[in-house]
């Protein structure tokens, strides 16, 4: 499977480096590397959801606890999490580190992934949601900080579209 | 069985745990009773209460974790006794206030009005202990069982279709939100 081991490495070491101890995840291709080591690390405390909009509840309550997480997930798993980030994380001011795989955009061949890949920039921009590109492995660690910065300052969902040019080798 | 005498019974229980509550008539009767700094409304994001007590659950396992959920909150994120039963939190009770309705819109049935059976369905996802009561006599054993025991435990409480004159108290979210996360690190701080 050509997804990027050497760069599922480096995002799961940042987010380490970020302190984050808690994931929460919902398997998809692109993310198995990160959620196997996640669930490799006895100090990390992986979630594996059901559908991706327990996640915000998940790490609406790790913040109340004063404990650093992140969600993984796949753009769909973002479009199903939609109510969830408007009516808790907007509507109670909740900081969300979501890294979301972009698939459906430039080099996808699965048809089934085409129309998630269309809506997901402009859901983000219509929601208001800050968000940035993870697409080389030089700047996966000063995003990634940043993004975290921004989530915990402003207290609002920040997303990190992981793209192919970064999770997959062809 | 009214869900406020239900609240009530127990209400001097609630002092040394984490409460999550769904929103609508629980919230309110809650409040009604008397806020505490250690109670948490989730006003809206339907679903996500019993999300929530898992996630309070996992990250402070020294304390107890109550959540006050509804038969039609809980029928939106069936999937969240999956996950709640995979991670099986010896510290996270979670209540079910099944009234067969969406009582705040206008009472409408839920299907547990048409013979779905939560507690079944709970079982079945792997919730190591499900109970229903039907007298408050019985939830008050129920929590009290589930608090001193050591196993994640969800309780249906089969309660009346009836609820508060109004919804919109006089907390904020934002207020509740943040005296909610201030009372957990002053908890840590210990």
């Amino acid at each position: 499977m050509p997804v990027s081991l050497t760069n599922s490495s480096l995002i799961y070491n940042t987010l380490k480096e970020c302190d984050i101890r808690l994931l929460s995840a919902l398997p998809e291709t692109w993310l198995v590397h990160l959620i196997r080591l996640a669930d490799e690390d006895p100090r990390m405390v992986l979630v594996r959801l059901a559908k991706e909009e327990e996640g915000v509840g998940i790490s609406a309550a790790a913040h109340f606890a004063g404990v650093k997480s992140a969600m993984l997930m796949q753009n769909h798993g973002f479009l199903a999490s939609i109510n969830g980030i408007v009516s808790f994380a907007h509507l109670y001011k909740i900081p969300l580190l979501m890294l979301i795989s972009y698939r459906g955009s430039l080099g996808e061949r699965d048809p089934w992934q085409t129309q998630g890949g269309n809506v997901t920039e402009p859901l983000l921009r219509a929601l208001g949601i800050p968000y940035a590109f993870l697409d080389a492995a030089e700047s996966v660690k000063k995003r990634t900080r940043q993004a975290q910065a921004l989530a915990e300052s402003s207290l609002q969902p920040v997303a990190l579209l992981l793209t192919r040019d970064l999770m997959w080798e062809e | 069985m009214l869900r406020v005498e239900c609240l009530r019974s127990i209400y001097s229980e609630l002092q040394e745990c984490l409460v999550v509550t769904i929103m609508g008539a629980v919230a309110a009767e809650l409040q009604s009773l008397g806020h505490r700094s250690n109670f948490f409304y989730l006003q809206h994001a339907m679903g996500l209460a019993s999300s929530t007590g898992l996630g309070l659950a996992l990250c402070l396992p020294d304390q107890k974790v109550i959540v006050f959920d509804g038969d039609g909150s809980l029928l939106m994120n069936l999937g969240s006794l999956t996950t709640m039963a995979r991670y099986r939190p010896s510290n996270l009770i979670h209540v079910v206030f099944d009234n067969e309705s969406l009582l705040s819109v206008g009472g409408f049935p839920t299907a547990t009005n048409t013979g779905t059976d939560l507690a079944g369905i709970a079982a079945a996802a792997g919730v190591p202990i499900v109970t229903t009561v039907r007298t408050v006599e019985s939830f008050k054993a129920a929590v009290i069982g589930a608090r001193e025991g050591s196993e994640l435990t969800t309780i249906i409480a089969k309660v009346e279709a009836t609820g508060p004159a109004a919804y919109v108290t006089g907390l904020s979210l934002i207020e509740n939100r943040f005296q909610f996360s201030r009372h957990i690190q002053s908890l840590k701080q210990r």
